[in-house]
């Protein structure tokens, strides 16, 4: 029995908090609300409540940033928490995307249903869900999740101890797990996504904590500073370098494993084309920024203490993850067919590129961390705005869900007849007579978007341009820094096989672009063609023709392509492109502002 | 002839050189007017963007719009040479910088407006005239369905030209230089449902794109020489700099210069160009842009002041291109290509006289604005005529039709005194001491004033042939069309289209009157007093007095005793006797002349075809070669796909021990590298 006198509560500067503590707090009030707000209020108080949340995370964010700045950074909680200028400017970059992707998340389109599950505890296809569609039944609790995930990513990049960041990894990726798992439509795809995605997810986990192990086994501490410390001192037990090393070597494995990079990354395509639309455009870029921040943090912090001879093998593994994720991701994307595992493959280039900065983490110049932190915000707009547009291009069916077999044949004459308008948007009780369905993924679908919708086509082309690193685009700006501050530490060739892979990316996003602008839309030569009667098993929902992840739409897409429609944004998703569009040309035309707040940013605190 | 003995008294009032002032450098204060100068080129420029942008909804209002804008321009140009006639001669010269625009390394390039005499001389000569002719075009492309794309382009053009004389650097002028090549382009093509038409836009933007590397080159050079660009420092360091680099420089100015005003060798397009609707030849191709290259060469006066080589290359492709012009035009039988061909050779004047250094600018560029009166009026004269004959521009079936058009052709028959010399017509007043200038030995070198003395005054003589061969054959002698009475005592030609010559509407009028008025007192206005060469002065600087090799008197006389003989010699040939409907054989040259002296099929021998070889094969390269190693890498990396991808098979175990087996390599490549440096 401890006697009372001996507590000693610690001392919280909560201050340094406040941007964490609004949003779990936001996420904890979101819980409440969906026990205690009527239906009717749910959805609205929840959206306001995440916005509000992510809003006023990064106002406090740019209030504590002088401050901060000024201090060279400041441990919290006894050291678990480190908010030092890079922490924070990693949790800047989290929350800016975060609070885009929760725009997306939040809009209903013209067809008035968001991306998920009416009711996710449903069987795919029973009785039940089909009920719950029909009462208009929506899951509102996603909002709750998205909160605790980037709660889980802010605190991820500004640990201090390998602890404090396992549980941070385990507190954002919970929820992705589960928001991974929700979506509307093809529901099993996205349930074995999920699945995928738990079970990856935890061997990473054990693998990182392994690692924890080990790293304790060498310093006698899971405190960063400390095992820092006795990195420098030479400390830690005699003849156990290599200890440190493997155990350094499995942390990063299961680092580099939520960045998606080769060879940890086969999740990825699964899971991006699994998981509803704006949950993956919010964790390809938030799950991205916040893992690459925790890298770079043990890399700094840990790596850069090193012994020189042990540094140089932890670089030449970052070296074979480099390259092997850069080829992976454009040789296996050149081939995609599917928009989602297209943009999933582009991230795991991307990923490549990223860890390409990361090799200089030895020299202290800072180059590196700039290029980094300006690649994700960069990489993240991009993304965001991709997903964004995906989830606006969506298949129609041509007739009613359930339709008699009498009343098949008139429908079909009524729609030949109206189905050229299509381009207006139809809402789910669509006037040219079709519904609304999932997202449009195959890319024969996108043929001809940019005749009926140059606007989104034309940004979808420019998010695509920024990251194939066409010039004038945020894009370039990253790719060009990221080689550079290779470049800069001597690793060429990486930086040569980095523009390589990246002309080669230039491929298949010139392809989709063609595609959009320079191929003629299949629909009026499909218009024609007899209804295929598998569509009515697609309208019903779930996708019971999913085996495995590479299984693509099969040939009834030719037939789909030609009932392909653009719903009309309530408002959020025209918001959020809108910004990641300027976003992405602002930091093309004019990067040095944000490239020295980067510069600025690049100190951490042990 | 009482002229003769006016006429020495009419010469002493003008002598030969005055402007004692040296070059006045910029100044960077910029006077209050001033300050709407930018005013200047973003009228037209909000003008075509208008037009051009709310497409068929500004069909109705658009043709008088682009009118507005361009008489906007005028306004305000009127605005700021007055403001600038109250300012003292040695503060006229102003650098307006605007903002920074390419601040590389150690190039740092303004946009900005250099407002200085030179420059508003032209900056007047383009919104009066440009406003005129846009008037004009009006009535002339009333029944057009593109009017207002016609309108559009032609307030571009004049935004271009605006930015190309009011440039601060060579970089901003280049700007300006290419966006007139464009306007053009797109004007002479205007119809280019004709192929006709479209193939000569794109001889005429190919061609000048030949003159635009010489640009280029010049840019180069200059940065790789002074390290700047705008005309304030390269004028400061150029007299420092040595003479190799100021001649290649000047050598790349002046093929320029040649592209650009359809000089010797580049001068094919002109001809083709009269594609394009007459008032674009009118404004484009007469008044204001192909003398771009005179200005250039006078605005670069400090550079070719240090090359005595290159300004002996301006003279002699100024002397060329003026004999040329003048042969060319002898034998054409289309009405806008005699012009065109005239133009070409009053153009070559102007060269020859920049070429000869501080005395010739400034009458350089007092013969490009009297010109530039005079030859857009009968431009705008031949394009009444057109509209009056159903749009025929064949002069051999022309004739009488002074009877029926009378403003025509007395606007017409003033712009022909003009342009032949005769005093007190403007043209006397500028050709007339291009001639004396020429006349003058340079260096001491007296065969230099007798060659190009003598080429001026003979250019001067077949002038006058072939515009009064132009002018007689359209106005004079007999009818040569079908007028529809079938007479054996009416007109010559029964076949063909019966035609009803009539005057054209007001507003095709008016402008020619107005600039007929200028073809008749503009010279005179100017020359009395020195006023216009005064007013050049702190751009074209001081000239020394220097005596020609005969005495002025006599040079006058014998000018306009030849332009006298070639009158006559076409009013004997060509209203007094019968012309032939079908042009008769000719002799060799004269075949030579039709065929603009077969300039075309050099051109076409020398440049095109082996132009062709060698991009053919590099197509041919790029296919197989370039290509197929592309198209190669490209099945690899498919390939190499296709295989990896087995890898994502969608099972989760596969997965898991993808992982593991990563991390094991990963490991075993760390260790591996211990042991290899361990040992």
């Amino acid at each position: 029995m401890t006697p009372a006198a001996a507590f000693v509560a610690p001392v919280i500067e909560w201050a340094y908090l406040v941007p964490v503590l609004v949003i779990l707090g936001a996420g904890v009030v979101g819980v409440l609300v969906e026990a205690f707000v009527p239906d009717r209020a749910r959805r609205v108080v929840q959206v306001v409540l995440a916005l509000a949340a992510l809003a006023g995370a990064l106002t406090s964010i740019v209030l504590l940033w002088p401050d901060v700045l000024a201090q060279n950074g400041v441990r919290v909680l006894g050291g678990a928490l480190v908010v030092d200028p890079f922490g924070l400017a990693v949790q800047g970059i989290v929350v800016v995307l975060a609070l885009l992707a929760t725009l997306v998340i939040a809009d209903r389109t013209s067809t008035k249903q968001d991306a998920f599950a009416p009711t996710a505890a449903a069987v795919p296809g029973s009785a039940y869900e089909d009920l719950a569609r029909r009462r208009g039944l929506e899951q509102t609790e996603v909002f709750p999740l998205v909160l605790f995930a980037v709660g889980g990513m802010m605190i991820f990049p500004a640990t201090g101890d390998l602890l404090t960041m396992f549980v941070a990894l385990e507190v954002l990726s919970l929820p992705l797990y589960v928001l991974t798992a929700l979506a509307r439509r093809r529901r099993l795809l996205s349930q074995e996504a999920s699945f995928k995605y738990f079970l990856l997810g935890a061997f990473a986990s054990a693998i990182f904590i392994f690692g924890v192990a080990l790293v304790y086994g060498f310093a006698g501490s899971v405190r960063l500073a400390d095992v820092r410390g006795a990195l420098l001192e030479g400390g830690g037990l005699d003849g156990m370098t290599g200890l440190v090393l493997l155990g350094l070597v499995m942390v990063l494995t299961g680092l580099l494993f939520k960045v998606g990079a080769a060879p940890f990354h086969s999740w990825t395509p699964d899971v991006y084309q699994g998981a509803p639309t704006p949950v993956t455009g919010f964790m390809a870029a938030c799950t991205k920024a916040a893992a690459f921040g925790a890298l770079l943090r043990v890399l700094y912090v840990v790596g850069q203490a090193l012994p020189a001879d042990l540094q140089e093998k932890l670089v030449i593994a970052l070296w074979v993850v480099a390259i092997l994720t850069m080829i992976v991701g454009t040789v296996i994307g050149v081939i995609q067919t599917d928009m989602k595992r297209l943009l999933a493959y582009s991230s795991i280039a991307h990923a490549g590129f990223l860890v390409v900065a990361l090799v200089g983490f030895g020299e202290l110049s800072g180059f590196g961390v700039r290029a980094l932190l300006f690649y994700l915000l960069a990489y993240g707009l991009a993304t965001v705005g991709a997903f964004a547009v995906v989830t606006l291009v969506r298949e129609r069916a041509p007739q009613p869900v359930v339709v008699p077999a009498e009343a098949e044949l008139a429908t079909v004459g009524a729609v030949s007849g109206a189905g050229t308008g299509g381009s207006a948007g139809p809402s789910s009780t669509s006037p040219d007579g079709g519904v609304v369905l999932g997202e449009a993924t195959h890319l024969t679908e996108w043929a001809g978007l940019g005749k009926r919708s140059p606007w989104l086509a034309g940004a979808f082309a420019l998010f695509l341009l920024s990251m194939a690193g066409i010039p004038l685009t945020a894009g370039f700006i990253a790719k060009f820094t990221a080689f550079q501050s290779a470049v800069a530490v001597g690793a060429w060739p990486l930086a040569l096989i980095g523009v390589l892979a990246s002309a080669v990316a230039v491929f298949f996003y010139v392809r989709v672009i063609v595609l959009m602008f320079f191929t003629p839309s299949p629909r009026a030569a499909a218009e024609g063609t007899s209804e295929a009667p598998s569509d009515a098993a697609e309208v019903a929902g779930p996708d019971l023709g999913t085996t495995g992840g590479t299984a693509g739409p099969g040939s009834a897409v030719a037939a789909l392509a030609s009932r392909v429609t653009v719903v009309r944004s309530e408002g959020f998703t025209t918001i959020a492109i809108t910004i990641c569009v300027i976003g992405v040309i602002l930091l093309g035309v004019l990067p040095s502002s944000v490239l020295d707040l980067a510069f600025e940013a690049a100190k951490f605190r042990p | 002839m009482p002229t003769v003995t006016l006429l020495p008294a009419l010469a002493h009032l003008v002598p030969a050189s005055l402007p004692t002032q040296e070059i006045v450098p910029a100044s960077t204060v910029v006077p209050g007017p001033f300050l709407l100068a930018p005013l200047l080129i973003l009228l037209p420029l909000l003008g075509a963007a208008i037009l051009l942008l709310a497409g068929r909804r500004s069909d109705r209002w658009g043709a008088w719009y682009g009118v507005l804008m361009s008489g906007g321009a005028f306004v305000v140009a009127l605005v700021v040479f007055f403001s600038m006639l109250g300012l003292p001669a040695d503060e006229r010269v102003v650098d307006h910088r605007l903002f920074d625009w390419i601040a590389a390394g150690g190039l740092d390039v303004g946009v900005g407006l250099r407002i200085d005499p030179l420059s508003m001389t032209f900056v007047l000569l383009v919104t009066f005239v440009g406003t005129l002719i846009h008037v004009y075009a009006v009535a002339y492309m009333e029944h057009d369905t593109d009017k207002r794309r016609f309108f559009a382009y032609l307030n571009l053009f004049v935004a271009a030209m605006l930015v190309l004389v009011l440039a601060d650097s060579y970089l901003v002028l280049f700007v300006g230089w290419e966006g007139v090549g464009l306007a053009s382009y797109l004007l002479i093509g205007f119809w280019n449902y004709e192929r006709a038409n479209a193939v000569a836009a794109k001889k005429a933007f190919i061609m000048n794109r030949v003159g635009d590397l010489g640009l280029i080159v010049a840019l180069m050079l200059m940065f790789a020489g002074f390290g700047a660009v705008d005309f304030a420092t390269v004028f400061a360091d150029a007299p420092e700099a040595g003479t190799a680099l100021l001649t290649a420089i000047a050598l790349a100015l002046l093929v320029a210069a040649c592209g650009k005003s359809a000089q010797f060798p580049l001068q094919a397009w002109l001809g083709d160009a009269m594609a394009g609707p007459t008032p674009v030849s009118a404004l484009i191709h007469a008044a204001t842009m192909v003398t771009a290259g005179v200005y250039l060469v006078v605005r670069s006066a400090p550079i070719f002041d240090g090359a005595p080589t290159a300004q002996l290359v301006v003279v002699l492709v100024g002397a060329v291109t003026l004999l040329f012009g003048a042969i060319v035009g002898c034998a054409k039988d289309d009405i806008k290509k005699v012009l065109a061909a005239s133009t070409m050779s009053q153009i070559g004047y102007m060269m020859l006289a920049a070429g000869l250094g501080p005395i010739g600018y400034a009458f350089a560029i007092f013969h490009l604005v009297t010109h530039g009166f005079f030859k857009a009026g009968m431009f705008l004269g031949a394009g009444s005529v057109m509209h009056g004959m159903d749009d025929g521009v064949d002069m051999r079936r022309f004739g009488a039709l002074s009877r029926y058009m009378k403003v025509t052709w007395i606007t017409f028959g003033l712009g022909w005194l003009a342009i032949l010399g005769i005093p007190p017509f403007s043209g006397f007043w500028s050709k007339d001491k291009i001639i004396e200038a020429a006349f003058v030995p340079i260096d001491g070198q007296e065969w230099r004033a007798w060659v190009f003395g003598g080429v001026a005054l003979l250019g001067a003589g077949i002038t006058a042939f072939y515009m009064s061969r132009l002018f007689f054959m359209t106005f004079h002698g007999h009818k040569r069309w079908n007028d529809g009475s079938g007479s054996p005592t009416g007109p010559l030609s029964t076949d063909g289209p019966v035609q009803h010559p009539h005057e054209s509407p007001v507003l095709m009028t008016a402008p020619m009157i107005v600039l007929a008025v200028g073809s008749v007192a503009l010279g005179g206005l100017l020359a009395i007093g020195n006023v216009f060469v005064d007013w050049l002065s702190p751009v074209t600087g001081h000239a020394e007095h220097a005596e020609p090799v005969l005495p002025v008197w006599s040079l006058i006389t014998l000018t306009l005793v030849l332009v006298l003989l070639g009158v006559l010699l076409a009013w004997r040939q060509f209203a007094v006797s019968r012309v032939p409907i079908v042009p008769p054989h000719g002799s060799v040259l004269t075949r030579a002349a039709r065929k603009d002296l077969y300039q075309d099929q050099v051109n076409e021998a020398v440049f095109m075809r082996p132009g062709q070889y060698l991009t053919r094969s590099l197509v041919y390269g790029d296919r197989q070669m370039v290509d197929g190693g592309w198209m190669g890498l490209a099945g690899l990396v498919g390939a190499t796909g296709e295989k990896l991808r087995g890898m994502q098979n969608g099972f989760v175990r596969s997965y898991a021990a993808t992982m593991l087996a990563g991390l094991i390599v990963i490991v075993a490549v760390v260790l591996a590298v211990t042991t290899g440096t361990g040992s």
